[in-house]
């Protein structure tokens, strides 16, 4: 019997495969890695490519990752797949424009308090209405 | 008559909001069904780095991660994590609460907080109760993508690497079940809670290309896995919390609708014996 190993292929948002298989290829960062079951332990980057496995039954198949991190142990391989392209002026980019988000977002504060200014008003009128309307109905009985 | 017919009116408008607010409750069954399943999809993600990490914790790397250490704390991050939109009973208000609680126990500390901020409803609040707001995000939608995230975790990451926060925390609901969400206060870095037991034989991985940047990356990866499963679990609240409010709001406006139709039958009894009263005693009279 061949040897098998475990192999869990997850993303952030979902698990892409679960499964024995009895051989692994990855494109890691130091080029293409085939992992066989009892690979000594290995941590390491994924550039954007394909995840191969070739499962107990013969039959191979094949993921795209746009990279992420493989995890190696003698008996379960785990591959934590990005969903998203990484890059560091990427990231860099997007942390930039969370924070003018937030600049903006309390720059823009005439808009918010004229808004809580007539919702204020409009519930006390609201308030008013609701008595004079209570009086009336005391009136009439 | 004119009093009967007002209140046909109000009858006939009351049952059009019923009729909106039982569209919305049955939109929001239907969406929170979706959101459970996600929630319950990104569970093993984060599950398969913490395993990962409590291994590196084992295999004593000859690199200490900083996500790992106490620093004394001066300043601490906070994300909170909201809903976009309202019509959603307490959960954003009760959340708040509890996230306010906390920051005024640091404030009383005189340790001073960052903030980030995920959804519109928190924007809005923190925006008039004012704070010190570094990044935000907004409108992700009901299938939020980690993408919208990163950038926004970012900020708070780099900050705490560059010293300017000593913890990192996330304030978000945790679903329970359909009828209860429990607002959360968790500790992100330093991460904890990973058990360190003793290892028969000592090991450690092989680290590619070296072991500084693929920690570095993994530790990043886990921080966002946590804040991403936070919005998804608190997407699964809003949308229970809505359903849950909208089906009282339905019954509310069941049971206002029972009482006006009697107000009405009422009123229009009263009219018809008027009128009889009337006709009988103009007859008398002739």
């Amino acid at each position: 019997m061949a040897m098998t190993m475990h192999v869990d292929i997850v993303s952030a948002e979902k698990a892409i495969f679960s499964g024995t298989v009895t051989m692994l290829f990855a494109p890691a960062e130091m080029g293409e890695v085939g992992i066989a079951p009892r690979h000594a332990p290995l941590l390491t980057w994924l550039k954007p490519g394909e995840v191969r496995v070739q499962t107990k039954e013969g039959d191979q198949r094949s993921y795209f990752v746009s990279g992420g991190i493989l995890e190696v142990q003698p008996h379960t391989v785990t591959v934590l797949a990005d969903t998203a392209i990484r890059a560091r002026d990427l990231d860099e980019a997007a942390a930039v424009e969370a924070k003018e988000r937030a600049e903006h977002m309390l720059a823009d504060k005439q808009a918010d308090i004229d808004y809580a200014k007539v919702q204020a008003e409009l519930a006390q009128s609201v308030a008013q209405l609701r008595a004079i309307q209570k009086l009336r109905e005391k009136a009439k009985q | 008559m004119s009093g009967a017919k007002e209140i046909r009116t109000k009858i006939s408008s009351i049952k059009n909001t019923q009729k909106i607010t039982k569209a919305m409750e049955m939109v929001a069954a239907s969406k929170m069904r979706k959101a459970q399943d996600s929630m319950q999809a990104t569970r093993p993600y984060a599950d398969k780095i913490r395993n990962v990490i409590s291994h590196l914790a084992h295999a004593h790397p000859e690199y200490h991660h900083p996500y790992l250490a106490e620093r004394n704390i001066k300043r601490v991050g906070l994300v909170i994590i909201s809903t976009d939109r309202g019509l959603c009973g307490g959960l954003n208000i009760n959340m708040f609460k509890k996230a306010i609680t906390n920051m005024q126990q640091w404030a009383a500390d005189g340790i001073e907080i960052d903030l980030t901020l995920i959804g519109a409803k928190s924007n809005a609040f923190f925006k008039r109760l004012g704070g010190n707001v570094v990044s935000t995000a907004t409108h992700l939608g009901d299938a939020p993508s980690i993408n919208d995230l990163i950038g926004t975790i970012k900020v708070m990451l780099d900050a705490y690497e560059e010293g300017r926060i000593d913890r990192l925390y996330l304030s978000y609901n945790e679903f329970v079940n359909t009828m209860t969400q429990r607002p959360q206060l968790e500790q992100l870095i330093p991460i904890h809670g990973h058990k360190e037991k003793e290892l028969e034989t000592h090991w450690d991985y092989i680290y590619e290309p070296d072991s500084k940047p693929v920690m570095n990356a993994l530790m990043i990866r886990y921080i966002e896995s946590l804040v991403y499963q936070g919005v998804v679990e608190n997407l699964a609240c809003e949308q229970s919390a809505r359903m849950v409010a909208m089906k009282s709001a339905s019954d509310n406006a069941g049971e206002l609708i029972d009482e006006l139709q009697l107000a009405y039958n009422k009123a229009r009894q009263a009219a018809i014996t008027q009128e009889i009263s009337e006709i009988v005693g103009g007859a008398a009279a002739v």
